[in-house]
């Protein structure tokens, strides 16, 4: 099985996120901006870094090249999309995943490591997820998670909810201003996806945290939750050929 | 064709945090400022549109801000008609 990482001009997280991909054992391929094709991939990720420089605002140049028009047909058709840091910058810029990413609260860079809870394990992006708080790294200055109360309560109600950062106890960081909550997002949320659960972005940076040599590999439990669930929609795809048999007079 | 000057001026919607107002806010007392408050800080977009019309270009300006210039979600722009060259004079 294919999965594709997409590479903006000023990705830097491609490399991290293709060495994952093969590290959970599919065939990553390079997919470049300029064209709209996805190479028949099974699932694509957005890569973290920061794509045009974060000229005018983080994502939004990137958001307009030719391969989101693959990835949004992609995606609009049930394939699954994943937005790491500035590729969920991407994705909430154009729309895919709901709200938006502000300047961190403390005006400063965040880069250092955090903890996040997957909220449920039922989704495609954390159905390999023990449960247990993950140990990741953030690297952004725009990561402060922004939606209206109203949509605050909606995504909460639908399950959108994927990830919150959490104290070392496990709690939800809630305070905007605590230190467990690098960059002030609102309820605490480090990613969210959209309603039809296919799309996903979250600031943090498990392909950056996905293997022992890196020192920890929580970050692998969300690369395979991905991989399975690319797994399921490739299969979906084609009509299998026993049903085909018996579907025979 | 005619070229039209414009300028589009974004900010964070009211509500919205503004860290960087904040911080320029912040640092008011050190210049023995105290009457100063509420500052936003946003973003100035100066362009050209190439039209047959005002109402042709107006319509491309407003366009662009509410699409690629601002983020409807976090942002509010105001469109300001330039004369032919910048109101900011360049280096």
């Amino acid at each position: 099985m294919r999965i594709g990482v997409v590479i903006f001009p000023d990705s830097n997280s491609d490399v991290d996120s293709l060495n994952a991909l093969a590290v959970a054992g599919v065939e990553p391929v390079r997919l470049w901006h300029e064209s709209p094709d996805l190479s028949g991939v099974s699932a694509v990720i957005l890569p973290g870094g920061f794509s045009y420089g974060d000229y005018l605002r983080a994502g939004v140049i990137a958001r307009f090249s030719p391969v989101m028009r693959g990835v949004s047909a992609f995606a609009a058709e049930g394939g699954y999309v994943l937005g790491i840091c500035n590729g969920f910058q991407v994705l909430a810029e154009a729309r895919l995943v709901p709200g938006a990413l502000l300047r961190n609260r403390s005006l400063r860079f965040a880069g250092r490591l955090v903890n996040i809870k997957p909220e449920r394990l039922d989704s495609p992006f954390t159905r390999a997820a023990t449960g247990a708080p993950l140990r990741v790294p953030v690297a952004h200055g725009e990561g402060c998670y922004y939606a209206d109360e109203a949509t605050l309560d909606e995504l909460e109600a639908n399950g959108q909810v994927l990830f919150r950062y959490v104290r070392e106890d496990g709690a939800p960081a809630l305070d905007p201003d605590e230190p467990a909550n690098p960059n002030g997002s609102l309820r605490a949320i480090a990613g969210v996806c959209n309603a039809a659960g296919n799309v996903a972005g979250l600031m943090p940076h498990p392909e950056r945290m996905s293997e022992a040599i890196l020192g920890r590999d929580d970050g692998m439990q969300l690369i395979r939750s991905l991989v399975e669930s690319a797994a399921a929609w490739d299969a979906a795809q084609r009509p299998a050929p026993k049903a085909k048999a018996e579907a025979r007079p | 064709m005619s070229e039209f000057r414009y300028a589009v001026n974004v900010l964070p919607k009211p509500g919205i945090l503004d860290p960087q107002g904040r911080a320029v806010e912040l640092s008011l007392p050190h210049l023995n400022v105290t009457n100063v408050s509420r500052v936003r800080v946003g973003r100035r977009v100066e362009l050209t549109v190439t039209a047959a019309s005002e109402a042709e270009a107006r319509g491309v300006v407003e366009g662009l801000a509410g699409e690629l210039l601002s983020n409807p979600l976090i942002e509010a722009y105001a469109v300001e008609v330039l004369e032919a060259t910048s109101s900011v004079k360049q280096p």
